[in-house]
């Protein structure tokens, strides 16, 4: 693997490329009110987890003060790239650019662990053995399941414990989306519109439903559809490891395909998705091709959120039935991505409260982050489930049917999280929703 | 540190909150303050009272130095550790509130509560903990009686000290002690609470605190008022008092701060004007509150404001406040380093010290932004400069000095709510005197002979 030939940078070369970036590190007045949001700190109190000793570490190690590397490395992990303190700084400090470039510098000071290399450099890659995974583990899963919460129909697989702790999943697909569906290429129907549809590896891969209630919602409203058939990871997880390299390769991968139509608009379901495309995507475009920079700069502008892309695209109109006897309960959790990161939290919330049947609430600490991060909850499991009871314990508090989200990984671990407890809450995409009000 | 005492540490607390790795350690070196950092031996967070004392004693019979933290939000370098050798003992967890009493109007609580997370709680029973200071998001009620901390709303509701009703702390020899109580009234023995108030963990670290709680207003107004002239900006303010309103807040920022804020939001603010008062009045009847916001009105007028901006319901309150709120985040983007002074002044003396603060930024060549609470003569002279300009950084220290001097010459006082840490400790004398600074000595050695206790803090 051309991984293992890559030469890893020495501290003193650590020291200098930190260095570089003291400029950003210095614009942190160290005034502390970053701890009034951070999730992890709010676990653990502890100044190493928050983002002013996260950024005095850094500086310290740029300035030679510090040689414990790892040490600071390790700290660096246990940060969820929420990024709820840089909406909170008063200094408008940019804190996940700073901790994604550190996380580069330092993983390529100390090497990628194993299983993240295998993963990244080889799985995420290949979309077909993803899918070979998916079709395998699906038909034979109830082999290796065990019922874990009967009223959420949630399962736990002991196999998967070393990777994923006693996490509780919903049944695994037996096919993936993209496998059912194939590539997509549908025109413009009565909107005028056309999309390309980004699914996501968890919609595509785990909640096929929610993909499934995208392409309703799309087809109900006169919207085209472009989709390649093997569109690959949007490179989230292999940044936030700060393995730059394999990042890269997944988001060329992508620019190859999404080159073959033209579109409007590139819609997801998948919060992070999006915000990746629209914020990581674009950061980094001056290390790609010029073509591939141009390519990068368009989907910038075009990339958006479906229920965004729902409310302030289409403007999609509401079937008014006066009369529902029992409306259930609803409640939103905003993802950190779609909140924080876009700045959507309206849109999802106007589609909840609009559609029939439902009685919207809201839950108190609605955009606290809930502790998922996508491979946090891998790598960090128990600071992850501490972050996850506090949302728990909010959602319950006011005793919902259903808790809508806008983010799948968001949903993964709500679904989890509610499992472990004994609750009985659905766990819904907020598209998954309003497809339902959509009728066949 | 030796390996048997780190190990006493962990037999007290558990080994999980011991910290002693150099990353970890690294993280308490600094507060808010913009001083140099020092790096603690060890790190200690207590999770019960008994494990506090406890902690106490094995560092103080150990001959270590101690240094008590909450948030870490400070401004003046109260939690910097003293030295290398220094015990950081972390309040964080102890951080219950054990009662809210609604009939006696009283909470109790531990030393490492949230500010805002009990401020909240009380307002939930229908009751109101009115000091508000800045960090109040992060800041803990134990550092806020440590430092007296202030806020907003002084002139109306006064600060920390005047909702301290007694206390729980520990001595050096981890036994602790009792003072104050739940009664409105009490003469029980010396009145510890005050001597520890404000003490900035050199005598003791605090337990349990009790505070009063107070009925919230039921009705508010809120103006801007925009003038041409920082005096008449100032002379309204005496206006008011001298009027018997006493508004729940009265906040000045000057020019170079609204010219800070307006290109951060483009909210349309007078970026021309010399200064503006933004003002509230509250209160438990409307019609008292109209009445009084009329008079503000007027004597705004009065004294010489040609453009005043009230605010019809809480929306516009809350965009009137944007400006406020947007102060410090304006000013802390311009530059790198943000150095928030404190100064403060009988309130006549306001134009006075903003003229000052504008002639010595004038001579150190430095940009200052000056915004603060005018009712209370509480002005928080903003520089912004980069500390790692070492001739520039020279320059800033030169002119706070400066500032100290021009806030005592006008009858001030060297800080009014950010506390004196070690940013201000050699400046005690001048502000006193020799025989002050001997007292407090005695009155310290007294209750901490081995001077463990946040040595280089507040009385050198």
């Amino acid at each position: 693997m051309n991984g293992k030939t890559k030469k890893r940078t020495s501290l003193p070369q650590l020291t200098k490329q930190l260095m570089a970036i003291d400029d950003r590190l210095a614009g942190c007045m160290h005034c502390g009110l970053c701890q009034a949001v951070c999730p992890v700190y709010g676990v653990t109190l502890k100044e190493a987890d928050v983002s002013r000793g996260k950024i005095v570490l850094l500086e310290n190690l740029a300035y030679e003060l510090l040689k414990d590397a790892d040490g600071v490395g390790e700290k660096l992990d246990r940060c969820l790239l929420c990024g709820s303190c840089r909406s909170n700084c008063p200094s408008g400090v940019d804190t996940v650019e700073i901790f994604l470039h550190a996380r580069r510098l330092i993983t390529d000071y100390r090497g990628l662990g194993k299983i993240k290399k295998t993963v990244f450099r080889f799985i995420l890659p290949h979309p077909g053995l993803m899918s070979f995974f998916v079709a395998f583990s699906g038909r034979f899963q109830r082999f290796f399941r065990r019922k874990a919460n009967k009223s959420m129909g949630t399962f736990e697989f002991p196999i998967l414990r070393p990777f994923a702790g006693k996490r509780h999943f919903q049944p695994l697909a037996t096919k993936s989306f993209s496998a059912e569906y194939g590539k997509i290429n549908t025109s413009a129907g009565k909107s005028g519109i056309k999309v390309a549809f980004f699914p996501g590896c968890v919609p595509d891969k785990l909640f096929v439903r929610i993909a499934q209630a995208s392409m309703k919602a799309f087809e109900k409203n006169g919207v085209g559809v472009f989709m390649p058939g093997s569109l690959v990871c949007c490179g989230i997880p292999n940044l936030v490891s700060g393995d730059y390299v394999s990042f890269k390769r997944l988001v060329k991968t992508n620019l190859g395909l999404l080159k073959k139509a033209e579109f409007d608009y590139l819609v997801s379901p998948c919060a992070t998705c999006v915000s990746s495309i629209k914020e990581n995507w674009f950061r980094y475009r001056d290390d790609f091709t010029d073509d591939e920079r141009r390519q990068i700069e368009e989907i910038h502008g075009k990339a958006m959120d479906i229920t965004a892309f729902l409310i302030d695209v289409l403007n999609v109109e509401f079937k008014t039935s006066g009369s529902e006897t029992c409306k259930r309960r609803v409640t939103y959790h905003d993802s950190c991505h779609l909140k924080k990161t876009l700045g959507i939290y309206a849109q999802p919330r106007n589609i909840l409260k609009n559609l029939s049947g439902l009685e919207f609430v809201e839950m108190p600490e609605a955009d606290r982050c809930c502790g998922s991060g996508g491979s946090f909850t891998l790598t960090q499991h128990k600071l992850a489930n501490q972050i996850g009871q506090r949302k728990r314990n909010c959602v319950v508090s006011i005793n919902p049917d259903i808790v809508a989200a806008a983010c799948p990984a968001c949903m993964l671990q709500l679904m989890d999280m509610l499992s472990q407890n004994g609750d009985s809450v659905e766990v819904k995409h907020v598209v998954e929703l309003y497809a339902d009000s959509l009728g066949r | 540190m030796n390996v048997n005492l780190v190990k006493e540490f962990m037999a007290i607390v558990g080994r999980e909150l011991v910290f002693a790795d150099e990353a970890e350690r690294q993280a308490y070196s600094y507060d808010a303050a913009v001083l140099t950092p020092q790096v603690p031996a060890l790190v200690v967070m207590p999770e019960t009272h008994e494990q506090l004392g406890k902690t106490i004693k094995l560092a103080y019979e150990n001959g270590l130095p101690i240094t008590v933290r909450g948030a870490g939000s400070n401004l003046s370098g109260a939690v910097i550790p003293s030295s290398a050798d220094t015990v950081v003992i972390l309040t964080s967890r102890l951080n219950k509130i054990i009662e809210i009493n609604e009939e006696d109007l009283y909470a109790v609580v531990e030393p490492g509560v949230i500010t805002s997370v009990f401020a909240e709680a009380v307002s939930s029973r229908g009751l109101f903990y009115p000091p508000d200071p800045g960090s109040q998001t992060v800041s803990t009620l134990g550092g806020n009686v440590a430092l007296n901390a202030g806020g907003l709303r002084g002139l109306k509701y006064g600060v920390t000290k005047d909702y301290l009703m007694g206390m729980e702390f520990f001595d050096y020899n981890g036994d602790l002690i009792k003072t104050g109580s739940r009664t409105v009234k009490c003469v029980t023995g010396y009145n510890l609470s005050g001597m520890m108030l404000g003490s900035e963990g050199t005598l003791g670290i605090f337990s349990q605190i009790i505070l009063k709680l107070v009925p919230p207003p039921k009705a508010s107004k809120a103006l801007m008022a925009v003038y041409d002239d920082i005096s008449d900006a100032s002379e309204t303010v005496a206006a008011i008092i001298a009027a018997h309103i006493l508004p729940c807040t009265l906040e000045i920022l000057d020019r170079k701060c609204l010219t800070y804020i307006e290109a951060h939001t483009r909210a349309g603010l007078p970026v021309e004007a010399a200064a503006i008062l933004l003002i509230e009045v509250d209160g438990s009847h409307i019609q008292a509150v109209e009445e009084d916001a009329c008079k503000v009105m007027e004597l705004c007028k009065k004294c010489g404001s040609k453009d005043i901006r009230t605010a019809k319901d809480a929306d516009e309150k809350n965009r009137l406040w944007e400006a406020r709120r947007n102060a410090l985040p304006a000013l802390a983007r311009a530059r790198p380093t943000t150095v928030l002074e404190d100064a403060t002044v009988p309130r006549s003396k306001v134009p006075a010290m903003v003229a000052a603060v504008n002639r010595i930024a004038q001579k150190y060549n430095l940009e200052i932004g000056t915004f603060g609470h005018a009712g209370d003569g509480n002005l928080h002279p903003t520089i912004l400069c980069d500390r790692r300009n070492k001739e520039e950084f020279k320059r800033v220290e030169d002119a706070v000095d400066e500032i100290f001097d021009a806030a005592l010459n006008l009858q001030g006082t060297l800080s009014g709510e950010h506390g004196i840490g070690m940013a201000k400790a050699k400046w005690m004398e001048k502000e006193t005197n020799r025989a002050t600074i001997n007292f407090s000595k005695n009155l310290r050695l007294a209750l901490d002979p081995k001077y463990l206790f946040n040595a280089g803090k507040k009385i050198l």
